[in-house]
């Protein structure tokens, strides 16, 4: 067993755990932060997806340990004082999901794609950057749509993405 | 219209939790005090188990129970079943073999379940079940579809060509003897690549018992937590129904692969009590490439006659469908009564014969999977028809326009009566949305930058709103397939509705809630939705097949007929008048010709407090309860138009353009019908260009994993231009005919016809992967070099 310690979502938490552990396992069933899903156990599917620092990781391929220290971001933090992501808000204007089980990972995703690429998004540069998704049940025309708009309103509520997002 | 009634885009109900991570899926579920269970699979594709020896597993680390086929068989725990009797062509009833949950003395397909291992942990169960040793007896395996009849190696004693049925449906002399008088006929072998589903959550199941009250509960991914009830008791015998509950949380999409009763939930529900403790599994995902059913596998023959001008005469088809190593839950039902009543698609087809000889082999048992038996038929016809179009020089639109039904009801010689619909309007305005008059401009572009352009029709039809329970019954299925929904009114008039059906991303808390608030004119947040729990809901159905819609809120539209009706009389007695004056509408009682009215919310109160009538000549309260059954099946019908460019150098298909039109008939909210079409178009491209299931010559499954199983993403799709034409259907008081599987029945042949016209080529197989598209490319280029 080895202790870890970690920021989740703004509060500090710190676990004796298995060194095997992974990071989606200590958030689901360490945390009951089920709202981290997995869809694969080949890293290709992005439902595990969160924000380790700032920076999408699949949860799945990561060790809890190998993040000690880290501030992790899950679904779950996405929201600040009860007021929906622009991102959130965006997937379900557009109609962005159907079943839910990709969704947080499709959503931390799309976050990260703003983070990384900026407010205005064309479709051709989110279908190609949403590659590591999978989503089962939309053929992700309303996600395309969806991360164009919530990468715009995140641009015009002003937040910078990387705010909004941790 | 009102802004949350029939036919307004209402954002989903559903959705908040979704999008902030608190759905609760099954693997979410945690009971005080829960074990983990692992399965140890068969590495075999086919062998004997001459032992098993799980004492030294037994002794390790966190090990609650091993159990294998002999502890299922002493609980006299009766094997998996197949719901669904077909008949030979000879008129006897099909062969086939026990499917025990776990193995009994033989494994049939790599993956197959031979012992479950209950442990503290899920690590601690692996490493359990590694120390099991089974001493096997390798077999040859059966593993190629076209192949497996008259095969040496039985699979099942009771099929000993691995023959599961010889069915036919038809008129045979007749088709022959429209073949003989036609002028042209075109002969396609067809290949419907096997599928694996893969909804995005795993299948998962978490079994419980209370010992002091004797119940079981199972929490699991199911579309129809009912039935997998009504299996569980009736038929293997884990407990009677009252004291077995079945729950079907929140499920991260199904297409059919969750309607079956599997293995696993079977066994962690009756280890629960073996073990005295909770007992949770989860599908990884390679165990659900493995075990889950499979969808497709069909090989095909199939010949279409036309007379001099291109009239349709007859239509003859055989089909070997696999079956897999065991009959699932309903698969014998879709190679056979969901495919060859659809063969007449659009068209007026006089004549139609199909054969279809269902085999097993030593693969994943195969079954309903989006669109079922319907995608393999709409392969079959139009990609027939759109050869033919060629092979007769017709311009395939016009050529599909000469053959449409136009007149209805229309008798088809393959069992269905066509209610309603417009085909005609449907591909005009495909046609419009897809720009078809400027294909040729296009093409000459394309073919300037080096690239091959191509386009290909579909005009799909399918049945669902299934189904007529009488004429389900008498095709061969073991239940009947109405819906039931229950309407609570609460004192202060909101509504809870309960019903059979199961939504598993469809948006029943949605559409559902619509339709209640549409008709008895209350606020949609006044109107809550429950469903997927047995102590909850009456017994129910499910989800499959299109149905919800059709069937399950046919039933919720009667109930709150009864409600109305009830709250009629309750009313009378409050604004002192005749029942027969009261109206309702827009969510008020009121007296005909008078301005005295109560609002619904105080007609339920006044039913409930019961102040204003003697409770002995109306009972209190306002609760009314439905069963519907259909009439008929609904026919959903459409055409799609794929357009797409290949690049002859690196084989790539590139889809730039998809029209689809469909008639879904009354439409409660387009933005969620416009995504369940959107979602079916993905996996029928995914089907036509990236998608199948591989098993090697010994049945080892080589595509077990997302890195060799392509699944669709986003950028290999485009976006899709999604229009609709609405004939109602006259079977069903909303007129709804359904939407959850016309995508995926449409667009893999569109994939198809539209890849050969760039290629000028008449067939390729699905997939179309670049590899093969490459080398199809290369030998119209020498072709063309040639000419
Ligand atoms: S679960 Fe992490 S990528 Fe699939
Ligand atoms: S919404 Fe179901 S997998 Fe994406």
């Amino acid at each position: 067993m080895t202790t870890v310690s970690l920021t989740v979502n703004g509060k500090a938490v710190s676990a004796n755990i298995d060194p095997r552990t992974l990071l989606v396992q200590f958030l689901r069933e360490n945390l009951r932060l089920t709202g981290t899903h997995v869809g694969c156990d080949t890293s290709q599917c992005g439902a595990c997806l969160v924000h380790i620092d700032g920076k999408a990781v699949k949860a799945c391929t990561t060790l809890a340990v190998s993040v000690d220290g880290a501030a992790i971001t899950t679904i779950e933090g996405l929201a600040q004082d009860g007021k929906l992501h622009p991102m959130q808000e965006a997937f379900r204007e557009h109609h962005g999901l159907q079943c839910g089980f990709c969704t947080p990972g499709m959503i931390m995703s799309a976050v990260d794609m703003v983070n990384r690429r900026g407010h205005e998004l064309d479709e051709k540069t989110i279908r190609e950057d949403l590659d590591g998704n999978i989503c089962r049940c939309t053929g992700y025309h309303n996600i395309v749509k969806a991360i164009a708009a919530g990468a715009e309103a995140m641009g015009k509520a002003g937040v910078t993405t990387r705010q909004a997002a941790e | 219209m009102s802004a949350t009634g029939i036919g307004a885009a209402v954002r989903r109900k559903e959705d908040h939790r979704f999008i902030t991570g608190q759905g609760r899926y099954t693997d979410d579920v945690n009971r005080p005090g829960q074990a983990q269970a692992y399965f140890l699979r068969s590495p075999h594709a086919h062998a004997k188990i001459k032992s098993i020896d799980t004492k030294a597993a037994a002794a390790m680390p966190g090990v609650l129970g091993i159990f294998t086929g002999a502890d299922l068989a002493a609980d006299k725990i009766g094997g998996l079943i197949c719901g669904w009797m077909i008949h030979n062509k000879d008129g006897s009833p099909m062969r086939a073999g026990a499917h025990p949950a776990l193995a009994q003395g033989r494994v049939r397909y790599v993956g197959d379940h031979v012992a479950v291992v209950v442990a503290e942990t899920l690590a601690q169960a692996k490493d359990a079940a590694e120390a099991i040793v089974v001493d096997y007896q390798e077999l040859s395996a059966v593993v190629e579809t076209a192949k497996a009849a008259g095969a040496k190696t039985v699979i099942h004693d009771e099929a000993p060509d691995n023959t599961v049925f010889n069915w036919h449906l038809g008129d045979k002399d007749a088709t022959d003897k429209a073949f003989k008088a036609a002028k042209h006929v075109t002969k396609l072998d067809l290949v419907n690549n096997r599928l694996v589903p893969n909804a995005m959550e795993p299948r998962a199941a978490v079994g419980d018992y209370d010992a002091g009250e004797g119940i079981f509960t199972l929490y699991t991914t199911s579309q129809n937590p009912h039935v997998a009830r009504l299996v569980l008791s009736a038929f293997i015998g884990i407990a009677p129904e009252n004291k077995l509950r079945v729950i079907a949380p929140d499920v991260g999409g199904g297409f059919g692969s969750k309607i079956f009763i599997y293995a696993e939930e079977t066994v962690c529900v009756w280890a629960a009590k073996k073990v005295g403790r909770p007992v949770k599994w989860t599908a990884d995902r390679t165990e659900a490439f493995l075990s889950d059913a499979h969808g497709r596998d069909h090989v095909t023959h199939a010949e279409l006659a036309t007379d001099a001008d291109g009239k349709i005469l007859a239509l003859k088809v055989h089909t070997t469908a696999n079956l897999g190593a065991y009959l699932s839950t309903f698969s014998s039902s879709v190679p056979t009564y969901l495919y060859a009543p659809l063969l007449s698609g659009q068209y007026d087809i006089p004549a139609i014969y199909c054969e279809v000889d269902a085999v097993y082999t030593n693969t994943a048992p195969v079954d309903a999977y989006r669109g079922a038996g319907r995608p393999e038929a709409t392969f079959v016809v139009e990609r027939l028809i759109e050869v033919t179009a060629r092979q007769l020089g017709k311009d395939p639109a016009k050529f599909r326009l000469q053959n449409y039904i136009r007149k209805f009801p229309h008798q088809t010689p393959v069992i269905m009566a066509y209610d309603t619909g417009n085909y005609a309007a449907s591909l005009k305005k495909a046609l419009e949305i897809i720009d078809y008059k400027g294909i040729g401009k296009r093409k000459r572009d394309s073919a300037r930058a080096g690239k091959l352009r191509g386009i290909g029709f579909s005009s799909y039809i399918e049945a669902c709103g299934i189904a007529p329970s009488a004429a389900v019954g008498s095709l061969g299925a073991g239940v009947g397939l109405w819906e039931s929904a229950e309407v609570r009114v609460n004192p202060i008039g909101t509504v809870e509705v309960l019903t059979g059906s199961h939504s598993h991303g469809q948006g029943h808390e949605t559409t559902f809630a619509q339709l209640v608030s549409d008709r008895l004119g209350i606020p949609i947040d006044n109107v809550s939705i429950i469903h997927g729990d047995t102590d909850k809901v009456q017994m129910g159905m499910g989800t499959y097949g299109s149905r919800s819609g059709a069937v399950g809120m046919s039933a919720i539209y009667k109930a709150i007929d009864k409600v109305i009706a009830k709250g009629k009389k309750v009313a009378a007695y409050v604004l002192e008048a005749d029942e027969a004056d009261i109206d309702f509408a827009d969510g008020n009682f009121t007296v005909k010709g008078t301005d005295r009215k109560l609002d619904f919310g105080s007609c339920a109160l006044q039913a409930y407090v019961a102040h204003k009538f003697n409770g002995q000549e109306l009972e209190p309260g306002l609760k009314e309860g439905a069963f519907y059954d259909p009439t008929n099946f609904t026919f959903p019908a459409g055409v799609h138009i794929c357009e797409l460019e290949i690049d002859p150098q690196t084989g790539v298909t590139k889809i730039d353009r998809w029209a689809a039109v469909d008639d879904f008939g009354v439409v409660i909210n387009p933005m969620i019908v416009e995504g369940q079409v959107h979602g079916g178009i993905a996996q029928g491209v995914g089907q036509a260009l990236l998608e199948g299931a591989r098993y090697n010559s010994d049945g080892q499954l080589v595509t077990a994993s997302f890195m060799d199983y392509t699944m669709p993403r986003a950028d290999d799709l485009p976006s899709f231009d999604v229009g609709m034409t609405v004939t109602p259907c006259p079977s069903n008081p909303l007129g709804i005919k359904g939407c959850g599987e016309a995508g995926a029945i449409a667009s893999p042949p569109a994939v198809i016809n539209a890849i050969t016209d760039a290629l000028g080529h008449e067939d390729i197989a699905m997939p179309a992967t670049p590899q093969a598209v490459w080398r199809a490319a290369q030998k119209s280029i020498s072709r063309l070099a040639a000419e």
